[in-house]
């Protein structure tokens, strides 16, 4: 009796790991070890012809925080994500839930909203570098009938950010709007008509029912658009190009700057390490705080 | 009692020309239980939507307390709804729940919570007011949407097949629950259910439906005993009224349909019974047992017998029954107050 049960038990283990494997080899090979190995070379200095490669413990990462333009990347990001995440999530929002309701051409307002997601990213970066050419760009020429000034909307410090920032909410307002309206279409209708009974305005519903039962959508997509503001990346080659004077640089393309422009790798890992220990630590107060008081059905 | 408290007048609701209901006229009476009876799509539910205010009619009037409401928004109808869902928010505690209405209505908190307390004694809910709907068994839920519609104190109460998802033995317990709070309460409830013994049980007033008209609408018994068309007369009891064609029957010449309840029906001996069926199947029910028989010119032939009998299926016997037990129906099914040409 006991060998068989003995015998079970080591077939179920046999089976558990078999189907562990591949998430466990694929995630080691692609997101641990090369997080693990991105910091091991976070810790050595350059190597040269002439000075080889040699342990410098954080010496890297001192460096980094007395780098003005690293503090100047983590400025513009702060204002980047600051701005972009409440934006894009209250026009979905908003989106979502106008496009919810009983309105004229649903399908077509859905899909027009969603269409930015589908432009490759590159595609609708080169879309707006027309809307924003001085001169040329469409916002010019608009400008021009009402007699305003050209303005170089990438080309000087004070907007350059903020074209990027609009690029970004109109991107991605469209693709979370997708989630909001999958998740209003899981609350059920008689909620609305309980509340109605209850002669609770429409304001009333949408704050205390409506809201509350998103609550698990909007923090999936916080977070996701918090892991896409650090990724943001490809928008920039086309727009700014991090310039003019580092005004529109983001993180991601200081570290790919840092990699394959200064050949800098350590420099480049060590920022890597600390994009990757500020979204640790954002997952999580996600996971131990906030997931507690949400309510998931 | 002369004033209804609810009134519809003619009321009809269509779907895109399709058929939702249509003519329903009905008076309800202060302090009544009206159960809405019938099939799956017969428009009980739509007759209670219309009286809730979630759906307008198309047609017709709707007062309640003497206010013309027919186009009135749900709330102004001073009314408290039970869905068959619950619709419960899940997000929100037990006494959130219940007093969401009170606070959408900016009642006191004081008020507030001597309201909910006494919502919940009622109920039996005491205790679990921190509980998210998540955590309680379907019967406390079903509780607790109860709590909600009568915590407001309206004096009119829509419940739409509430019991539904239950199970039959907590069903037969939440059945007297709900009777006696609508007793004690004072207030008028409409019930709607598919269910016929919730129906005949609960309701001082009966009314049953099919295709969005109203069949019949009157007491318990008076379903029972007289009615009014083979509609209401295969729907209402257990097991249904067997109906017989007319022709096979010597003496009443003007009834084209006879119905016959189990219970009038006796086993005869060979050579006396009044009709000769085969046994087609045989349903033990404990104190009971119900022979089905087969007739070629009826339909629903069930005669009781009492204690566990086995009887082959396909053995000839021959049943009988007393004329007074009998009920006529002309060619369109309707009741017939007296046969022509009775022969007694």
């Amino acid at each position: 009796m006991a060998e068989h049960v003995d015998l079970e038990k080591r077939r179920q283990a046999v089976y558990g790991w078999l189907l562990l494997s591949p998430a466990a080899i694929l995630l080691t090979l692609f997101a641990l070890y090369p997080s693990v190995a991105t910091f091991w070379s976070s810790l050595f200095s350059r190597g040269t012809r002439r000075r080889p490669s040699e342990f410098v413990g954080i010496e890297n990462y001192a460096d980094l925080f007395a780098d003005p333009t690293f503090w100047k990347v983590v400025g513009n990001n702060l204002v980047y994500a600051g701005v972009t995440i409440p934006m894009s999530i209250a026009i979905a929002l908003a989106m979502a839930l106008w496009a919810n309701s009983r309105i004229p051409a649903r399908g077509f307002v859905r899909t027009a909203y969603f269409t930015p997601t589908v432009l490759p990213m590159i595609a609708a970066a080169n879309l707006w570098l027309f809307f924003y050419t001085p001169g040329l760009g469409v916002l010019d020429q608009i400008g021009s009938l009402f007699g305003l000034p050209s303005v170089n909307w990438l080309g000087q410090p004070e907007t350059a950010l903020w074209a990027v920032i609009i690029v970004t909410i109109w991107k991605e307002a469209g693709f979370f709007m997708i989630f909001y309206l999958a998740a209003l279409q899981t609350i059920p209708e008689d909620l609305k008509e309980a509340s109605d009974i209850e002669g609770a305005s429409r304001w009333t519903y949408t704050r205390r029912i409506v809201l509350p039962l998103l609550m698990p959508t909007t923090l999936f997509i916080m977070v996701n658009a918090l892991i896409n503001s650090v990724k943001l990346i490809d928008h920039l080659f086309i727009l700014t190009k991090g310039g003019p004077n580092d005004a529109s640089k983001l993180i991601l393309y200081y570290i790919w700057e840092m990699a394959f422009a200064f050949f800098d790798a350590p420099h480049a890992a060590a920022m890597t390490i600390l994009v990757l220990v500020v979204l640790g630590i954002v997952a999580g107060i996600k996971f131990s705080y906030l997931d507690k008081r949400t309510h998931y059905q | 009692m002369t004033d209804p408290f609810v009134h519809m007048e003619n009321v009809a609701k269509r779907w895109n020309s399709q058929l939702g209901v249509e003519n329903i006229s009905l008076s309800i009476p202060r302090g009544s239980f009206v159960a809405l009876l019938g099939p799956s799509g017969c428009g009980k539910s739509t007759t209670l939507r219309l009286l809730s205010g979630l759906e307008l009619p198309d047609e017709g009037q709707i007062t309640i307390d003497g206010r013309n409401v027919t186009l009135a928004a749900p709330s102004e109808r001073n009314l408290s709804m039970v869905f068959q869902s619950y619709a419960l928010f899940p997000h929100l505690s037990v006494a959130e729940n219940v007093v969401f209405g009170l606070k959408v209505r900016k009642v006191a908190a004081a008020e507030r919570r001597e309201k909910l307390k006494r919502a919940l004694d009622i109920t039996g809910l005491l205790g679990y007011e921190a509980r998210r709907p998540g955590e309680l068994s379907g019967g406390q839920r079903q509780r607790v949407a109860l709590a909600r519609a009568i915590v407001a104190n309206q004096p009119l109460c829509l419940m739409d097949e509430p019991l539904s998802n239950l199970d039959a033995k907590l069903r037969a317990s939440v059945r007297k629950d709900i009777k006696k709070l609508q007793v004690d309460l004072g207030i008028t409830v409409v019930y709607v259910t598919h269910d016929q013994t919730e129906a005949m049980s609960m309701a001082d007033m009966v009314v049953l439906m099919k295709d969005g008209r109203i069949q019949q609408t009157g007491a318990p018994e008076d379903l029972y005993y007289r009615p009014a068309n083979t509609f209401v007369a295969e729907f209402v009891g257990a097991p249904p009224m067997a109906l017989i064609d007319g022709r096979i029957l010597p003496g009443f010449p003007g009834a084209a349909t006879i119905g016959l309840r189990a219970e009038n029906m006796r086993l005869a001996d060979p050579g006396t019974g009044r009709l000769t069926c085969h046994v087609s199947e045989c349903e033990f029910l404990g104190s009971e047992t119900f022979i089905g028989l087969s007739h070629p010119a009826a339909s629903g032939l069930t005669v009781s017998m009492p204690g566990l009998k086995h009887i082959p299926t396909g053995e000839e016997m021959e049943i009988t029954f007393a004329d007074e037990d009998l009920h006529f129906f002309d060619e369109g099914g309707l009741r017939l107050l007296q046969p022509t040409g009775v022969s007694a």
